[in-house]
């Protein structure tokens, strides 16, 4: 069994005019150690999914069904002390905005301190050695100054440094990481994966990266997931799916990487955007951009307008996409819910 | 430090200037201060040559300067009123304003942090509703309104039986709707003195009691607004991320309300708060009157019905600046809690 097994989570936001579903039958899993992406456009629902991990999604949202195992312990109905004792403990996250991130108004090591303290009996002295340790390993320049200085003191690269320390002051299990870098400057982007990525090998980390790079999701993840309106469309080995992706949509993904397309020409953006929650289109969600869904006689593939693809295997991948299933010959397989 | 306080000392002085501008032109138009000063029998001739003596005949500059000079040395001349220098007239009206909107602030600090805390954390909850409901109301209750149903309620005392009073639910209802009255609600007793003008309502249990119904009415004005800022300004910070983010490192709740967000909270109320703090002591007129509290506010009034234009002036000038040192302390206080700014001028 795996160090965090996440099965059939459903989560909801209640709106006025009834709920939308952020989340869809999302299954996933998580090794001691292991690195995993998660990637999609905005609005897929990755952080909502990061989030519903530790219990955090914003107010109207809810987890409406499905199980968090993590180290053989169901987190879903778990008491707010009990989710307490985990979040930033055992399981810690980074957020996207560093300029946003810290409290603008007490000091690092006060920001610091008060973490260790929440979930253990040490002293303050004892803390901020600790503190200072981390400060230390996350490589900033001299860190005992750091300690009384405050956020607005510290560039945005420090400051993600300093999150990272926090991320990792009580040596978690996992650290929940949604697009650390998405806010920094180019020139640091690289340098502040590059020290998570250390960080996380060294200590036998493991991470949930959720990121729009592809480049960054090979690199330092060893599995990934797609996401697409709430849903995973395809999981699998990060090298895999990068090399030979087999939903459309992945596919689709990986033609609009500059890299891919012959220069000089334009990008190869997928036609059409993502749908929005509240409007999704009958049977696979991603079939008006999908060149499979019309035959080349110009008939409609009726699967994929009427019902919502179930996963299939292909190598060591699962995939949900009709095209994939009727290449590898099986038959039409439900999904196990269906839309409503 | 120094760079902010000479800085604050230049807006404050810029701000009393245009403050004397105004009193002066004020005293200028206002009524004419021999009619005040003489009796109906005084021929015009003598009215004319006091006039000349008094150097009202002069250029509107060379009698601003002339009131600037004296203003500078705390001399806004004599009161007619009370036949004093009006500093003197003020000094002894001071401390009784002063104290009312100390225990006013006091009781708006008290009030309003926790109920809008309260209703920020648990919008929802029937209480909260209850402190909204009231607090909307609040804002457009006038305080004499306030001040005279406390009145009626607390000092005179209702005894109406709309219920049947044969009957336990009855008797107990009624019970319920008399109240005794008995508070004080008339000038301030006999305050204790302390030092130089100063009497104190703060020294004795009984000094106290007399306070009780006026600081309620005066903070009524501003509680409301209180209540909704600091609710207001709370339900925004708990949105933001780093409150996300207290809450994914596993910190009690506790410690994320009344620190992480607190502080947060009060930065903008600090600013905001402060000012109106400094408006109260304008406030105090209508609460001085119903109460007939003899601090600066029932004076003005005086000073107003009987054109004791000197007085005025000088209470206008007063009132500034209180404003100004209100403004700065406020100022100060923002620098001390929030670590963005840098009052040492030390380099960040
Ligand atoms: N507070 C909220 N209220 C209502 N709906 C929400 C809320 N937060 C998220 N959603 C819904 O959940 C969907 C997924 O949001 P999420 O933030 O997980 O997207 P994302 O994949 O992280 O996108 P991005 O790449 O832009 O961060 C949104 O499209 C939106 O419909
Ligand atoms: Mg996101």
């Amino acid at each position: 069994m795996s160090l965090l097994d996440v099965n059939h989570l459903d989560v909801r936001f209640a709106l006025r005019n009834g709920d939308i579903q952020a989340l869809r039958d999302v299954s996933f899993s998580l090794d001691r150690g292991e690195r995993l992406g998660i990637v999609g456009e905005s609005g897929a629902g990755k952080s909502v999914a990061a989030f519903s991990l530790l219990n955090l999604i914003s107010k109207p949202g809810y987890i409406a069904g499905g199980s968090i195992r993590f180290d053989g312990q169901e987190l879903i109905g778990q008491s707010e002390r009990a989710l307490r004792h985990i979040r930033g403990h055992r399981i810690s996250m980074i957020f996207q905005d560093p300029m946003m991130t810290l409290n603008p108004v007490l000091s690092i090591g006060d920001q610091m301190v008060e973490c260790l303290k929440a979930h253990r009996r040490i002293s303050t002295h004892e803390a901020r050695g600790i503190a200072l340790h981390k400060l230390v390993q996350v490589q900033i320049p001299s860190p005992e100054a750091r300690l009384d200085q405050y956020p607005h003191e510290l560039s945005g690269g420090m400051r993600q440094r300093v999150i990272i320390a926090i991320a990792l002051l009580l040596d978690p299990d996992i650290i929940i990481a949604d697009e650390p870098t998405t806010a920094l400057d180019v020139t640091i982007q690289a340098e502040i994966m590059a020290l998570l990525l250390s960080l996380c090998e060294k200590h036998n980390v493991g991470l949930i990266l959720i990121t729009h790079d592809l480049g960054v999701v090979s690199q330092v993840t060893q599995r990934m997931l797609v996401m697409y309106a709430g849903r995973v469309i395809e999981e699998g080995p990060t090298r895999e799916i990068i090399n030979d992706p087999q939903h459309p949509y992945t596919q689709g993904l990986m033609n609009a990487l500059p890299q891919m397309a012959t220069p000089g020409s334009r990008l190869n953006q997928i036609p059409g955007s993502m749908p929005s929650l509240d409007n999704l289109p009958d049977g696979c969600a991603f079939h008006p951009r999908c060149h499979f869904a019309m035959r080349s006689d110009g008939q409609r593939r009726q699967a994929c307008y009427e019902h919502v693809p179930g996963f299939v295997t292909s190598g060591n991948c699962r995939v949900a996409c009709h095209m994939v299933s009727e290449m590898l010959g099986y038959e039409r397989i439900p999904a196990e819910e269906t839309t409503s | 430090m120094i760079a902010f306080l000479i800085k604050r000392l230049f807006h404050a002085l810029l701000v009393m200037f245009v403050i004397s501008v105004i009193a002066f032109a004020i005293q200028d138009n206002l009524g004419d201060p021999i009619q005040q000063m003489v009796g109906q029998s005084v021929p015009e001739s003598e009215r004319a040559q006091l006039r000349e003596e008094l150097g009202l005949n002069d250029p509107f500059l060379v009698q601003y300067l002339r009131f600037a000079i004296n203003a500078a040395q705390l001399d806004f001349g004599y009161s007619y009123i009370f036949n004093q220098p009006t500093t003197e007239v003020i000094a002894r009206h001071l401390p009784a304003t002063l104290e009312l909107v100390a225990s006013a602030t006091f009781l708006i600090i008290l009030l309003s942090v926790p109920i809008g805390v309260y209703s920020a954390i648990k919008p929802r909850a029937w209480l909260s509703r209850f402190f909204m409901g009231v607090s909307i109301v609040g804002i457009s209750i006038p305080v004499f309104l306030t001040a005279i149903v406390l009145i009626q309620i607390f000092a005179i005392g209702v005894s109406w039986t709309p219920f049947p009073a044969d009957t336990a639910w009855g008797a107990w209802l009624n019970d319920l709707v008399t109240t005794e009255g008995g508070m004080p609600a008339y000038g301030r007793g006999d305050p204790v003195h302390v030092i130089g003008t100063w009497y104190t309502n703060f020294a004795s249990p009984r000094g106290l009691l007399y306070l009780v119904l006026p600081a309620i009415s005066l903070a009524s004005i501003m509680l409301p607004l209180f209540i909704r800022l600091i609710r207001a300004e709370m339900l925004e910070v708990l949105q933001s991320d780093y409150i996300k983010f207290a809450r994914a490192k596993g910190l009690p709740l506790s410690r994320i309300y009344f620190l992480h967000a607190l502080k947060n909270t009060m930065l903008p109320v600090i600013t905001v708060g402060g000012v109106q703090i400094g408006t109260l002591v304008a406030y105090t007129i209508l609460t001085e009157t119903v109460f007939q509290w003899p601090g600066m506010g029932l004076m003005f009034l005086d000073a107003i019905e009987r054109s004791d234009i000197p007085l005025i002036v000088t209470y206008l000038m007063i009132v500034g600046l209180i404003f100004v040192i209100t403004n700065t302390v406020v100022d100060l206080i923002y620098g001390l809690v929030n670590p963005t700014v840098k009052l040492t001028g030390k380099p960040a």
